[in-house]
């Protein structure tokens, strides 16, 4: 065998040991797409000499038949609704986080989520960014003083005016507070009277659309309201169009939040949980608050230190004491409960 | 021996087709078959001979609209697509000159090469209440005030519309220029009139080629999920619509089966209704 033979054997090797090094430097992510902004990853990448590949998905039932799916260790981290939590721990796919290790001391009271979060004592996730599933409209288009009434919202008055964001949780958590019902106590019998909240809002509808599509509808004067939007449907949208704004409605609103966790059997645990960790630090949320996808208010108080003014201004920062007290967290329906909502807004949807 | 050796050579020449067919088409088909008879317990899938999901059709009322607003719509964009693209593919292939027929098709075709999903967009900007039409409409004075056109079953269809009547001229105009004047000759040397001979000449030798159309169509507008989801603005579910809902919060994978199976079976009617005159080799 001549030596320029074993060079070339001995230098495949090699690269095929580099290779798999560097397979082991991989982080793989479930996502939704405001951790797909580059300023967001970019920074941790390059701290920990890692690549973290993304996926994103919308909805939780796509992201948990994926995950069913895959094998254990293909996935290193889940970002997930901070109210399907439990539906994930129940199915066994997150691993436990070391409490002691997450600043959620540094959080806004309201938002550590601990009922959310923790089950039977023991940490699955941990929320990252919330906001409020409101109302969002054009000042320059309709009344400001009828945007704190949620009656007046969708009234005769601004009929095929209004788009009606296109998640059954949030709207239907409006339609209960515009009711009188706190959206953790909806059942079963509450649901005729969402139903005809819902029946009136859809019949002064022009659409029912998605975040992109209601965005779209905003911007272009298609509609001047949209019922279940908020500031993650009109921060980007800002500095263009200035009249975009949103309220929180005197009833009150809805509020969302998104929770990180480690995926159980993760071959990376100890870098996935660094993930997490950069996620909800300062410097993390501060970025992730200001996602290029959607803006949305960091969980951790502290990234106020690293947020400019003008970030702030957007978010309504100073405002959030105010919000917080008078929002509720979207409806978090059990398995049954859940389908009755879907079928009820199917069913709106169809009239 | 020859015969055999013939044989095998068939089955040789005709197994990758066989292999490719079993493995992209009857595989995934009968998982889907069997995916559509199981059920779900909570979120735990069982697996068995259920016709539980096919019940639920009868049962709700969104899922029996989504079908009916399927066929309506598909119907509609078939009917209009087959009538606007007869004359531009008729004029294509008699009026304009051999040497631009070429670029004639081309411009035909040109809105393909543009990205499905942007094309969509585009005409959510068209439609606005800002958008052209209705500017165009308010300068000339047959409007007071914008109308909604954008997020309606009407841009839905435009918006199909506009894509299939692009398919339907290539098939049609593929039929039209291979019937031989003669034919027209024939007919009208017998007294028939232009319309005569267009009824009972043109029309019946074209069919095959407006039926393949027609039915390529049927078939890629009822499984569409882009078109009515960005220009229908969800005012009207379609079942492509219904069983994303299905996939994307409830996981409901059965109950999505047992709608993909119904909307082959609509597929499987409309090919049925056509047979006679499908002509795949006009594509």
């Amino acid at each position: 065998m001549s030596s320029r033979l074993l060079l070339c054997l001995g230098t495949t090797a090699l690269a095929g040991l580099a290779g798999a090094a560097a397979a082991q430097e991989e982080l793989n992510a479930l996502v939704w797409c405001d951790h797909t902004d580059d300023a967001l990853i970019a920074p941790f990448e390059e701290a920990h000499g890692v690549t973290v590949n993304l996926r994103e998905y919308e909805g939780t039932g796509a992201a948990l038949a994926l995950l069913e799916q895959s094998r254990p260790g293909d996935w290193d981290v889940l970002v997930i609704d901070g109210i399907d939590v439990f539906r994930a721990v129940e199915a066994g796919l997150l691993a436990e986080l070391p409490a002691d290790a997450l600043p959620t001391g540094d959080f806004f009271p309201e938002v550590v989520m601990a009922e959310n979060n923790i089950v039977d004592g023991k940490t699955y996730a941990v929320t990252e960014k919330f906001g409020y599933n409101t109302i969002s409209y054009n000042a320059a288009k309709v009344d400001p003083a009828d945007m704190s009434d949620l009656s007046a919202v969708w009234s005769e008055k601004y009929a095929g005016r209004l788009s009606i964001y296109d998640y059954y949780l949030p709207v239907m958590g409006l339609a209960a507070i515009a009711g009188g019902i706190p959206t953790a106590e909806i059942g079963t019998d509450d649901l005729s009277a969402i139903g005809e909240t819902l029946a009136t809002m859809r019949s002064r509808a022009a659409s029912v659309a998605g975040v992109v599509a209601a965005q779209t509808a905003l911007a272009t004067g298609e509609v001047d309201i949209v019922v279940g939007g908020g500031e993650w449907l009109t921060a980007v949208l800002a500095e263009e169009q200035p009249d975009l704004t949103w309220t929180i409605p005197e009833q009150g609103a809805v509020r969302w939040a998104q929770s990180i966790g480690v995926l159980e059997g993760s071959e990376k645990p100890d870098l996935a949980l660094e993930f997490v960790k950069y996620i909800v630090s300062p410097e993390g949320q501060a970025r992730l608050a200001t996602s290029s996808c959607f803006w949305g208010m960091p969980a951790n108080a502290k990234a106020g230190d690293i947020l400019t003014d003008a970030q702030k201004a957007v978010l309504r920062w100073d405002d959030q004491p105010d919000y917080l007290s008078r929002t509720q967290l979207y409806p978090a329906p059990d398995t049954d409960l859940d389908i009755e909502m879907q079928d009820l807004w199917l069913d709106t949807l169809q009239q | 021996m020859t015969a055999v050796r013939s044989d095998a050579m068939g089955w040789g020449f005709v197994a990758p087709a066989l292999l490719w067919t079993l493995a992209f088409f009857v595989l995934p088909f009968a998982v889907m078959g069997a995916m559509s008879l199981a059920t779900l317990d909570g979120r735990e899938l069982v697996w068995g001979l259920s016709l539980s999901n096919y019940a639920e059709l009868a049962e709700r009322a969104y899922l029996r609209r989504a079908v009916i607003v399927s066929l309506e719509i598909t119907l509609t964009v078939t009917a209009l697509s087959v009538l606007l693209a007869y004359p531009l593919a008729w004029i294509i292939a008699f009026r304009v000159p051999p040497r631009w027929q070429r670029l004639a098709l081309l411009l035909a075709i040109l809105p393909f090469w543009t990205s499905y999903v942007v094309r969509s967009y585009a005409w959510l900007l068209v439609l606005a209440r800002e958008g052209w039409v209705n500017e165009a409409l308010l300068m000339l004075g047959l409007i007071a005030e914008p109308v909604t056109l954008a997020n309606t079953r009407l841009a839905t269809v435009t918006g199909f519309v506009h894509f299939f009547v692009m398919l339907l001229t290539l098939t049609i105009y593929a039929n039209l220029v291979q019937l031989s004047p003669n034919y027209r000759r024939a007919a009208m040397d017998l007294g028939a009139s232009a319309f005569q001979t267009f009824r009972h000449v043109i029309l019946p030798l074209t069919l095959p080629g407006i039926v393949t159309g027609a039915f390529l169509t049927f078939v890629l507008c009822i499984g569409d999920y882009v078109t009515p989801q960005i220009l229908g603005g969800n005012t009207e579910l379609t079942v492509p619509q219904v069983i994303m809902v299905q996939l994307g919060r409830r996981a409901d994978f059965p109950l999505a089966s047992a709608l993909a199976i119904v909307l082959m079976g609509l597929v499987t009617l409309a090919y049925l209704a056509g047979a006679r005159w499908l002509r795949v080799d006009r594509l």
